[in-house]
């Protein structure tokens, strides 16, 4: 649009056969290429926001993996005498309904709210980046059938099917705390997959127009290796983005249905579990709901930003 | 255009058809007893299991309970509950109360988000943008049921008489305002950001250089080349966030007491009512169709570039 | 096909050209505030335009001619952009100092301006119809028929077969020629006294763009309107310009009549851009280049900006800037040895 071109030569050089000089050399220099990966890199190590998420996001890590660093009492014993006991020096949260320590819990919560998550990010974007990937790469019936199958899961509104999903594991007598999480975790990535699909696809259609494509299959290189080693690499950037937001939605997904009743229960506690069981009690006792919700809003604003600032250093249009 | 049209239209068929199948399979097709618990703490009588599998053909394929219940839901016959209600009585009962939440909710999601992002992508860098960037990031983190508690908290706290922490039987507009931005505050935060984006991209194009130079006022450049352009993502947003609403709805109108589809089908599936679920369900997914063929359409109004796809 | 000879300036006759400037550049000057620094766009750019003229302006990129043709158009974007000096003249008019509303007046009616891709100049989303008569309709307030009606005359002066047809065509639906010439017609809607033409033809393919370079020839006879047209192809140049401005670095370095430009240039690097076209004699010689790149905006050389690029830089070149040294009737240099350049040296 306007002309504020700037050449490869920066400031510093002052007289002109430096200029040449130095002009001559970028040329032949050899040395690491800057990709548009560690120019991301350089500039998101410089933002406050990036670097205060990924902090926050170790920390909770930290709390999921090891909570018997934050706290010696056990989130499961309950004692009636403490019930609905408002924050105190013993008790920094308070005690719940069934007199259970606030505070433990909301630690261990942490491990099934962000292993749900996780899981659910992973699952999902694994079997939506490998449709994505070979409809966008190959197009014709492939593709046909791929977007057809993701508009039909687009028509299904989310949390109808997975209540209705749900509801079936449930009543097949899914019990132990393993395998309602498993439960929860296929039901969202069986119903969000098409999210990362089309993701992907549209990244791989943009991607296999371009000529190292094309070199790449005249020279005879193999489908597979074409997708991994060619198209892969670029496609990356869009669905890294989504997974880290969605990571957040997942962990807000769980909370819904686990307030819904139909998510992760007993014993398994997440966050979303303790929102649920504080239902009928906030008026009287608001901490049961506060201190729980606190931690799940801070952790998916957590991933969400993270994604953003991903997105934003990714993005070769806002340099 | 016509044959556009024409093309969307024959290709919902096959989706229609996709979605509402599977709803059924995973409906009627999951492992467990779908009499139980439906007679009180006995067992249902044989002779009662007998005559509601003969009449609801539960012993026939699954492909073949499909057809029979499509083809009679499309002469309008929802079928009835095991109790021999009309589902499609129950479902005409709250189907209008929900309906008018969801247009609350699109309604203000649209104004305040598309306004919101106008304003602070015209503007750029600044105080309101930091604000509105902020408060959205926080609306996407919270999950609806979370605002929806913590709304409902701030009302009863402030006890106002114009603004009910519950909503009626009646469910006027007005009752609806709260719940509506509760179910569509995930939303409007998107829309905020995305048309935010939009603007702030098509504010740097090409043709925007070209009005300038014509001469034009500001009022025009802006109000109807860069809106005109702007629109077309959030307009396609709009449409793939009714999906969104509908799993929303379940939440809001369950804390906010509200008599719609949203807590009927809620109740049914662990009921296991399975005709009103399916019944619910289907009209939703209709309903979903045909607001996203809608947004296609007018895609293709704004956007000329597509007609000729 | 028009040929536009220097003959027209030469001799001076009367009544051939007005003498005062239709546009009238003195001494502009803008900076671009970047992450990196304060890029020094535009130092001390002269130029004027007759009416009935056409004036070239000839650089490579990066040498501030767009930049120049917006600050007169007054669209520059104004935070990255300032203007911290000079003036530019519109009927005497200093325009930098008007009020927008003024300005803005002026665009269209004064001044207009057409760019180089008109595929993204034209709004995809509006056909070419509607953005003709929108100027017609808010800016003379002509009526729906009127407006239409005009419209199609525009297209057709443009020679566009069709025009009724075309008109509620959008852009994309026409082809490459035909599209700048839709905006060639845009912009003469509201009947300008100047034409700003952006490197209006390099987009296109050669065939093409001699039709184009045709028609604005024409046009611009027809209706005495002044005509500055930028670019960096020294061949389209040569048929349809009275008279040339080269740009370097935000400054223009040589201005002449056409057919003094060509036959003996007064700097350096005109000399070295003529000697870099490659020629039908030339057969397997290596092509002459000029060693080197543009400099950083940012950081421009002291004393000539040239000077790093040129044969003949001395002493002098780096520490003194060169003022403009008049060779002949409405020809400057800016060099110190310009006239031993004109000479042949």
């Amino acid at each position: 649009m306007t002309e504020s071109t700037t050449t490869a030569m920066g400031a510093g050089a002052a007289s002109a056969e430096d200029q040449i000089a130095a002009l001559d050399q970028l040329e032949t220099k050899p040395g690491k290429p800057r990709s548009l990966w560690s120019d991301a890199w350089l500039d998101l190590r410089h933002r406050p926001v990036f670097v205060v998420c990924v902090l926050l996001i170790a920390f909770l890590v930290v709390m999921a993996l090891f909570p018997g660093l934050f706290t010696s009492v056990d989130p499961t014993h309950k004692d009636l005498a403490h019930s609905r006991e408002a924050p105190s020096a013993q008790a920094w949260f308070g005690y719940d309904v069934q007199g259970r320590d606030i505070y433990a819990r909301v630690i261990y919560g942490a491990r099934w709210s962000i292993l749900v998550g996780v899981l659910a990010s992973l699952l999902s974007v694994l079997i939506g980046g490998t449709v994505g990937i070979m409809a966008g790469y190959r197009g014709g019936w492939l593709d046909g059938v791929a977007s057809r199958t993701a508009e039909i899961f687009f028509g299904l509104p989310f949390v109808l099917g997975a209540i209705v999903v749900l509801t079936a594991f449930r009543s097949a007598g899914v019990n132990s705390a393993i395998a309602i999480v498993g439960a929860v975790v296929v039901s969202i990535a069986v119903l969000i997959w098409p999210v990362s699909m089309r993701i992907m696809r549209s990244a791989a259609i943009g991607a296999r127009q371009h000529d190292y494509v094309k070199a790449a299959r005249a020279l005879g290189a193999s489908t597979t290796r074409v997708l991994i080693k060619h198209l892969l690499p670029n496609c990356l950037a869009p669905v890294l983005v989504y997974a880290t937001i969605a990571l957040g939605e997942f962990i807000g997904l769980e909370a819904t249905l686990s307030f819904l009743g139909i998510g992760l229960r007993d014993p398994a506690v997440s966050w979303g579990v303790m929102i649920a069981d504080s239902r009928n009690y906030i008026r009287v006792a608001p901490y049961l709901l506060f201190f729980p919700a606190g931690f799940l809003v801070v952790t998916v604003l957590s991933f969400v930003m993270l994604g953003d600032a991903i997105r934003d250093a990714l993005d070769p249009k806002l340099r | 255009m016509g044959r556009y049209v024409l093309r969307r239209l024959l290709q919902i068929v096959p989706v229609f058809i996709g979605t509402t199948f599977l709803i059924y399979v995973l409906i009627w097709a999951i492992p467990g007893d779908p009499f139980a618990g439906l007679c009180g703490e006995r067992r249902c009588p044989d002779s009662f299991i007998a005559t509601m599998t003969e009449k609801y053909h539960l012993n026939d394929s699954i492909f073949v309970q499909y057809f029979k219940y499509m083809t009679a839901l499309v002469q309008g016959d929802f079928g009835e509950t095991f109790n021999g209600q009309s589902v499609g009585e129950l479902i005409s009962l709250r189907f209008p109360v929900s309906v008018r939440l969801a247009i609350v909710a699109v309604a203000i999601e649209a104004l305040i988000g598309v306004t919101a992002g106008i304003l602070t992508g015209l503007r750029g860098r600044s105080f309101l943008d930091n604000l509105v960037l902020a408060s959205t990031l926080f609306l996407i983190s919270m999950p609806t049921f979370v605002t929806g508690f913590v709304v409902q908290q701030l009302l009863l706290k402030g006890d106002w008489e114009f603004l009910p922490p519950t909503v009626s039987d009646q469910a006027r507009w007005s009752e609806l305002i709260i719940p509506g931005f509760v179910l569509g505050a995930v939303a409007m935060a998107f829309v905020a950001r995305l048309t935010r984006t939009s603007i702030m991209e098509n504010k740097r194009s090409d043709y925007m250089r070209t009005a300038r130079a014509k001469g034009l006022p500001n009022s025009r450049i802006v109000g109807v080349h860069l809106l005109r352009n702007s629109a077309i993502p959030v307009l396609t947003f709009l449409g793939t966030s009714l999906g969104g609403l509908m799993g929303g709805a379940i939440v809001t109108e369950g804390i906010f007491d509200i008599k719609g589809v949203g807590g009927l089908i809620y109740r049914s599936i662990l009921d296991k009512e399975g005709f009103i679920v399916t019944g619910v369900v289907v009209l939703l997914v209709i309903v979903f169709l045909m607001v996203n063929l809608i947004i296609d359409l007018l895609y293709a109004v704004l956007d000329p570039r597509i007609r000729y796809d | 096909m028009v040929t536009r000879t220097a003959s027209v300036v030469d001799t001076g006759e009367p009544g051939a050209l007005p003498s005062a400037p239709l546009l009238e550049v003195a001494d502009l000057q803008v900076e671009f505030r970047t992450h990196d620094g304060v890029a020094k766009v535009l130092n001390g750019v002269n130029y004027q335009v007759r009416a009935g003229e056409t004036l070239a302006v000839l650089g490579e990129s990066g040498s501030g001619k767009s930049v120049t043709a917006q600050a007169i158009m007054g669209i520059l974007d104004v935070p990255p952009a300032a203007i911290t000096g000079g003036a530019v003249r519109f009927h005497g008019e200093d325009l930098l100092t008007l009020p927008e509303e003024r300005r803005r007046a002026i665009r269209g009616e004064g001044i207009a301006m057409i760019f180089q891709d008109a595929l993204s100049a034209l709004n995809p989303v509006f056909t070419v119809g509607f953005q003709i008569e929108e100027q017609l309709r808010v800016r003379l307030g002509l009526g729906r028929r009127e407006a239409r009606n005009r419209a199609i005359e525009l297209l057709d002066l443009v020679r566009i077969p069709n025009p009724a047809r075309r008109i509620r065509q959008y852009p994309h639906e026409f082809s490459g020629g035909m599209r700048q010439r839709a905006m060639i017609a845009m912009s003469l809607a509201l009947d300008p006294e100047m034409l700003i033409a952006d490197e209006p033809t390099t987009a296109l393919d050669v065939t093409v763009q001699a039709q184009i370079m045709d028609l604005l020839a024409e046009i611009q006879a027809e209706r005495r309107m002044g005509l500055i047209l930028i670019t960096h192809d020294l061949g389209v140049v040569a048929e349809v310009a009275d008279r040339i401005s080269v740009m370097y670095a935000g400054r223009i370095v040589e201005q002449a009549d056409a057919a003094s430009l060509y036959r003996s240039p007064g700097h350096p690097y005109t000399a070295a851009l003529l000697e870099s076209l490659p020629r039908l004699d030339q057969r397997g010689q290596t092509l002459n280049t000029i060693k080197g790149l543009p400099p950083s905006l940012l950081n421009i050389p002291s004393g000539c900006p040239f000077h790093p690029r040129c044969r003949r830089a001395e002493d002098v070149c780096r520490s003194e800037v060169p003022r403009d040294v008049r060779l002949g009737l409405g020809r400057t240099s800016a060099c110190h040895f310009a006239e031993e350049v004109v000479a042949g040296g």
